[in-house]
């Protein structure tokens, strides 16, 4: 009845309700996309701007900076020069002056640079595009309903976001400058304005962290209750393709997850704006820095895996699809993937070796995290399995999926180094972990990303993306990628520590000035690699070449639908009859069988 | 890679180190076999005309076997790291009798030692502080006792392969056998605020004698 009732009343709309205010699932798919991709560039600018200092420690940067001869001895050379004579004549102390007088970074602008780089990255880049715009586009679709559950708390959860990111950004121009804590935000640092300077900075961050919370709190619900009460008739829980499960999984955890780090945040605003000291460790106070490690690990590792399982089900879609042939042992795929969220509720110890945690705790946690390696090997096995006699199709995608496994491969096998508590006493907080998570995260999940997007623009916006220019962005992304973060793992041997603005003031690290230049060179061209994507992006979206219904030949329900995909998705809601990875069955005429195809089903795996 | 580790100049150190290159050699095998077969899958296995996929669907006892292998390697890897890390980290078992005790104090930005004195007690007259510069025999067990005034800062030498954060209003114990004399950066490896880089202290080891000399110069009897 639901059903019908949702067509009957589909009018046209105006355009605030069509694109702003939307309640249609994959039109707030599309702006999460396209928020995500934003701030992206936002988050990316400021890591060049930090490599900038890393590798020429104290020197202005290029084209915004003074020339040497302004700075030695005041005279104008350059357009540069006559900006900054202006700005050093007005009265007011303007924003460029107070954190990058003539051109060079302060160590305070420095330490708020990497800290925003991460929290945009993680807050506001990865988790919106995984969750909230793969989420929203392809969970209604791909389990075959017509939208989500509680439209108009899907709408709330996007400007929600909208919202937190508007406080984010604002914080950029407070007095005293952005959160300069670090992304983790360890107290007593973060907990009082005394230790950094930093006033209200820090405290838009933690309110832009709490709102970010929210939305993502109302999304997970909504996918949840969607995912459990939706599904098209016949589509059992293991007929769902792998990468709902994966979104499955992580909605609970960002059920469970964020409402820690909401509370963490509230008592360190009560630190910072009502005198409590639940966080720092005055002898009159009574509160402990280390609770605050504890409650954002605790939240901080669940989010980990927030980043990475949903790139787990797009690589495998990919693989299963360009491989033509079902996933190898999916079912043990869907465990490894339940380990992997349980397993990292039980793990955050060991971002606190270091901390002053009791040393026999240590041991406990190195245990629990090696144990990760086992659901990560499985899965990573797998995905070989179904490349195993497959039948590769090197399509754009397909690059960006087998770039995903081979790069989560690194990831995870250095992540065995830090999981060892006698070596992670060298390694910590030296840029091996840098080093470790970028492969994760940008090895990772972005390479998801990136084919998730290519692969799913055609149902998206009815056009393909361009393909020569996505192969350009492809390979400059792989290439410029290792040559940024590969060379951080020698940097973490070294013992060269993170977070640091200058590493020429130290003697051990004098040698490594050559690969902080070589990364930085690498780290450029990797963001202007990012130019090509989202030029790409824009332009296909209205000069691509246009796309039949179901180009890549899927089996997946969102293939079924028409394209452009209507409001209310599917004519009428379609039946499933199998698994969602049946190509190349014996046989059978083509490759592929639909799971929305009737006839004669032979015996397949799914019950 | 690992030739870029800086020289150990700690007792235990080289277990850390071989505990790092045992792991290295284990995931260079890992990673070296795991990409060749995708590689070799990914050209043995390409799209050919005419060619079709097989359909496999899994196996069980491949699930088993990697499933069983993979938790066989992480447990004998932990078993051998725990006695390491206790030997390190773990009070109970540190060496007693502590040739020399210090305390380290972070404080933004720098590192404060403070030596009890011949009397062996901290809070007394002849307790003598030093900003960034801890003295030390060779061959002697040094015994830390790290702590904070302000935010977290982390007490890192490099070349011991020791680090350990130091908390406000908590005393952490760490200890240390340096095997070599010579001039060690302690720099602060957690963030610590806008003076956190370049917050740096420096370990002397000396030898026995020179140590004796520097005492003697110090707390003239």
């Amino acid at each position: 009845m639901h059903d019908n009732e949702h067509t009957e009343h589909h009018h046209e709309e105006s355009f605030i309700s069509k694109y702003i205010f939307s309640l249609d699932h994959k039109t707030i798919g599309k702006q999460f996309l396209i928020y995500g991709l934003i701030m992206f560039f936002v988050g990316g600018g400021l890591a060049l701007l930090f490599r900038w200092q890393l590798a020429y420690p104290d020197q202005p940067l290029p084209i915004i900076g003074a020339s040497q001869q302004y700075i030695d001895d005041g005279e104008v050379v350059t357009g540069a020069d006559r900006m900054w004579e202006r700005i050093y004549d007005s009265d007011k102390e303007e924003w460029l002056e107070v954190n990058m007088p003539s051109g060079v970074i302060t160590p305070e602008f420095y330490n708020m640079l990497f800290t925003m780089h991460a929290t945009i990255m993680v807050f506001f880049v990865v988790v919106p595009i995984l969750v909230g715009a793969f989420g929203n586009f392809l969970i209604p679709l791909m389990i075959g309903t017509r939208d989500m559950a509680f439209p108009i708390l899907n709408m709330l959860s996007f400007w929600l976001a909208v919202l937190a990111a508007i406080v984010m950004v604002l914080g950029f121009f407070v007095p005293g400058g952005h959160a300069s804590a670090g992304w983790t935000g360890y107290a007593p640092l973060s907990a009082d304005p005394q230790w950094t300077g930093v006033e209200w900075g820090l405290n838009l961050w933690a309110i832009s962290l709490l709102l970010q919370g929210f939305s993502s709190l109302v999304g997970s619900i909504n996918y949840i209750t969607t995912i459990i009460n939706m599904r098209a008739p016949g589509m059992t829980f293991f007929r769902m393709p792998l990468v709902i499960w994966s979104l499955f999984i992580v909605a609970i955890l960002l059920l469970l997850a964020f409402p820690v780090l909401s509370s963490a945040l509230a008592l360190l605003i009560f630190d910072r704006l009502a005198g409590t000291t639940f966080f720092s460790a005055t002898a009159e106070g009574g509160g402990d820095p280390l609770l605050w490690q504890h409650l954002f690990w605790f939240f901080g590792h669940p989010e980990v895996y927030i980043l990475i399982l949903p790139g787990m089900g797009i690589a495998s879609e990919l693989i299963a699809v360009f491989s033509r042939k079902p996933i190898f042992g999916y079912r043990s795929m869907v465990y490894a993937m339940i380990a992997i969220a349980f397993l990292g509720w039980i793990v955050w110890g060991h971002h606190m070796f270091q901390s002053g945690m009791r040393p026999g705790l240590g041991s406990i946690f190195m245990t629990t995290t090696m144990l990760i390696a086992v659901p990560s090997a499985i899965k990573t096995f797998n995905w070989m399995g179904t490349m195993f006699r497959g039948s590769i199709r090197f399509t754009t995608p397909m690059l960006h999926g087998i770039a995903f496994v081979s790069m989560f491969v690194i990831g995870g096998l250095s992540g065995i180094y830090m999981a060892n508590t006698p070596v992670d006493i060298f390694i910590h907080d030296t840029y091996y972990i840098v080093a470790h998570i970028h492969y994760v995260v940008f090895g990772g999940s972005l390479f998801a990303i990136f084919g998730g997007i290519i692969f799913w623009f055609p149902k998206m916006y009815g056009r393909y993306m361009n393909d020569v220019l996505a192969k350009i962005h492809f390979w400059l992304t792989f290439i410029a990628f290792n040559c940024t973060f590969f060379p951080m793992h020698i940097l973490g041997v070294g013992g060269h520590m993170r977070r640091i603005s200058n590493p020429q003031q130290y003697e051990f690290l004098q040698g490594f000035e050559g690969m902080n230049i070589f990364i930085t060179m690498s780290a450029f061209t990797l963001g202007f690699a990012q130019l090509i994507l989202v030029f790409n992006f824009f332009w296909s979206m209205y000069k691509g070449k246009v796309a039949e219904q179901n180009p890549w030949q899927v089996n997946t329900l969102e293939w079924e639908a028409p394209t452009p995909v209507p409001h209310g998705n599917f004519g009428q809601i379609p039946t499933v009859h199998r698994g969602p990875y049946e190509y190349s069955v014996p046989g059978e005429e083509s490759d592929w069988i639909p799971q929305a195809q009737p006839e004669h089903a032979p015996a397949t795996s799914g019950d | 890679m690992l030739q870029w580790l800086p020289e150990n100049v700690s007792t235990y150190g080289q277990s850390v180190d071989n505990l790092f290159y045992a792991i290295y050699y284990l995931t260079l095998i890992v990673f070296i076999l795991v990409m060749g077969t995708l590689i070799f899958f990914l050209i043995k296995y390409r799209h050919q005309e005419g060619k079709k996929a097989d359909y496999i669907e899994g196996s069980t006892t491949l699930e088993i076997v990697w499933t069983a292998a993979t938790t066989v390697i992480v447990f004998v890897l932990a078993m051998f790291s725990y006695p390491q890390w206790n030997n390190i980290k773990s009070p109970t078992q540190f060496p007693e009798n502590p040739d020399v005790v210090v305390q380290v104090s972070g404080k933004q930005f720098n590192w404060d030692m403070t030596y009890p004195g011949p009397d062996n007690e901290f809070g007394t007259d002849d307790d003598l502080e030093l900003e960034n510069e801890l003295h030390v025999p060779m061959d002697a067990v040094v015994h830390i006792r790290l702590t904070s005034v302000d935010v977290i800062h982390s007490f890192f030498v490099p070349q011991l392969r020791l680090k350990q954060d130091a908390l406000p209003n908590r005393f952490i114990n760490v200890w240390f056998e340096a095997t070599k004399a010579g001039r060690y950066e302690i720099p602060c490896a957690e963030l610590c605020g806008f003076g956190h880089s370049g917050m740096l202290g420096y370990l002397n080891v000396h030898t026995q004698a020179d140590y004796d000399a520097w005492v003697q110069e110090r707390w003239p009897q």
